[in-house]
């Protein structure tokens, strides 16, 4: 991954590629590997751009739940390779908060190697003013990887209709007994909802507020304690409403 | 309490109200009956102040002051109360977080201090009992995995907890069972002061057998055209609304 990437490029097709110009080339994958049986959640929060690489590793049995935020004023891009061995678990969850004119992307490639192996991911978008958000996401199951549990749930809510969202899955089956679920949808707040709230006493911007955070809590529902995080994505939509 | 006069409304294109003009007073049950089309939800959803209802003349007051100028939160806070027919479902907000929520912005907006966390989880205690609701239920998001009985009685709970001076009760009888069909009228009942009033939307005499009204109105053609007391809702449903002018 030396060349700079173009349009052609499906993987960077919704990229901000000027962006991407000045940060190339970007950092070494940062690597997170655990070993067979054992049990770990991560949190990988991006505030300020850039492009990062992720190299996911679970040994057989290796359980983790890894959390992505990415909220940031310039480009930014979290890219995740994950690699699945025999009975391994892996809870992604991703939260994408997007407003200014900036292009954000989350991009996964969730690679079953191994029979037996769980993937749960939850990737939630919320976009505001000229914001693009992207989620390319993609499933590779492997022809001996029978028993594969994969999940994909892919959700943005516009809060402005000058913002962009992408949603792109991709599955790549080869086993014959497998479940891979996936879903996207992009929408605004549900209006019924919000007159709901408003005509029991709550004002317009904090109804707002209530939805969108509920929106994105299912992206935390993988950490045993998402307290802080809720309180971190809680305030930036706060701040929108 | 609340006087609407010559009210027009329209959604969209159509005219749905043509000039209604109601009273209701403090301590009344007032009922407002009428066949499908007549523009019963397009009142309850004007007075409550929902987005794509538009009131191109006349004018609804509540307690004197202008109901159709306040924002639907401000509504609340003033005292009115809709108890909605299809009660919206909203997973990752429960429903104490939502009441809670609701009911110490309504009291910020009245100049009252937050209620206590104790007298909060005092009130939901007796109502969730007297309605039936149990707190794994209440833990939930609002509304979801409710059903159509549940989501009634939910709405029957919330007055209870809100305790606004005005119910507007849109066919809360709709979809309820003989056994929810009491106990949201129970709380309908429990719900009746000399300070507060009701105006309950309803096709059927069923829901009247339950709630006493002083009061009936019959809405037909986007207006008033008939008023009674309580044996106008048998006679309408002994005969239909046929015979009445449109």
């Amino acid at each position: 991954m030396t060349a700079l990437p173009t349009r052609k490029s499906e993987e960077w097709r919704y990229a901000d590629l000027k962006a991407v110009e000045a940060l190339w080339p970007p950092p070494p994958a940062r690597l997170i590997s655990i070993p067979a049986g054992q049990v770990r959640e991560e949190v990988v929060r991006v505030t300020d751009g850039g492009i990062h690489d992720l190299r996911v590793e679970l040994a057989p049995g290796a359980r983790l739940a890894l959390v992505i935020l990415v909220q940031s004023g310039s480009y930014a891009r979290v890219a995740v390779q994950a690699r699945l061995k025999a009975g391994a678990h892996l809870d992604l969850g991703g939260i994408l908060l997007g407003a200014g004119d900036a292009t954000q992307e989350i991009v996964t490639d969730v690679r079953h190697d191994e029979p037996g192996a769980d993937s749960r991911q939850r990737i939630r978008l919320v976009l505001d003013e000229r914001a693009t958000g992207n989620y390319l996401g993609r499933i590779a199951v492997a022809r001996d990887a029978q028993q594969t549990d994969a999940e994909q749930s892919a959700r943005a809510l516009v809060l402005k209709r000058t913002a962009t969202a992408n949603l792109r899955p991709e599955l790549e089956i080869f086993a014959d007994d497998v479940k891979c679920a996936h879903g996207c949808t992009v929408g605004e707040l549900d209006k019924a909802a919000l007159f709901y709230l408003e005509s029991r006493g709550i004002p317009r911007a904090e109804a707002q507020a209530l939805l969108t955070r509920a929106f994105v809590a299912d992206a935390l529902s993988g950490l045993a304690n998402s307290e802080a995080l809720e309180v971190e994505t809680g305030a930036w939509l706060g701040a929108r409403a | 309490m609340l006087e609407i006069t010559n009210l027009h409304a329209k959604v969209g294109d159509r005219e749905i109200l043509k000039g209604l003009t109601l009273s209701v007073k403090a301590g009344e049950v007032a009922a407002i009956m009428g066949p499908n089309g007549a523009g019963k939800s397009t009142l309850a959803h004007v007075l409550a102040g929902r987005e794509g209802y538009e009131v191109t003349a006349g004018s609804a007051t509540f307690e004197g002051a202008d109901l159709l100028a306040l924002e639907p939160n401000a509504r609340a806070a003033a005292g009115l109360f809709l108890g909605f027919q299809y009660p919206v479902e909203i997973p990752g907000v429960s429903n104490l977080l939502f009441l809670r929520t609701a009911l110490n912005a309504q009291r910020k907006l009245r100049g009252e201090a937050e209620i206590s966390g104790a007298e909060f989880l005092k009130r939901v205690r007796e109502e969730s009992a007297v309605l039936g609701l149990d707190m794994e239920m209440l833990k939930r998001g609002v509304n979801v995995g409710f059903s159509g009985g549940e989501k009634k009685r939910n709405e029957a709970f919330q007055l209870g907890i809100l305790q606004p001076k005005f119910a507007l009760l849109d066919e809360t009888d709709s979809g309820l069972d003989i056994d929810a069909l009491r106990i949201v009228s129970e709380g309908i009942n429990r719900f009746r002061s000399p300070e507060r009033a009701v105006l309950l939307i309803t096709h059927y005499q069923r829901l009247l057998d339950h709630v006493k009204p002083d009061v009936v109105h019959v809405l037909a053609g986007g207006r008033i055209v008939e008023t009674g007391g309580p044996d106008l809702a048998l006679r309408l449903e002994a005969q239909g609304y046929e015979g009445i002018a449109a």
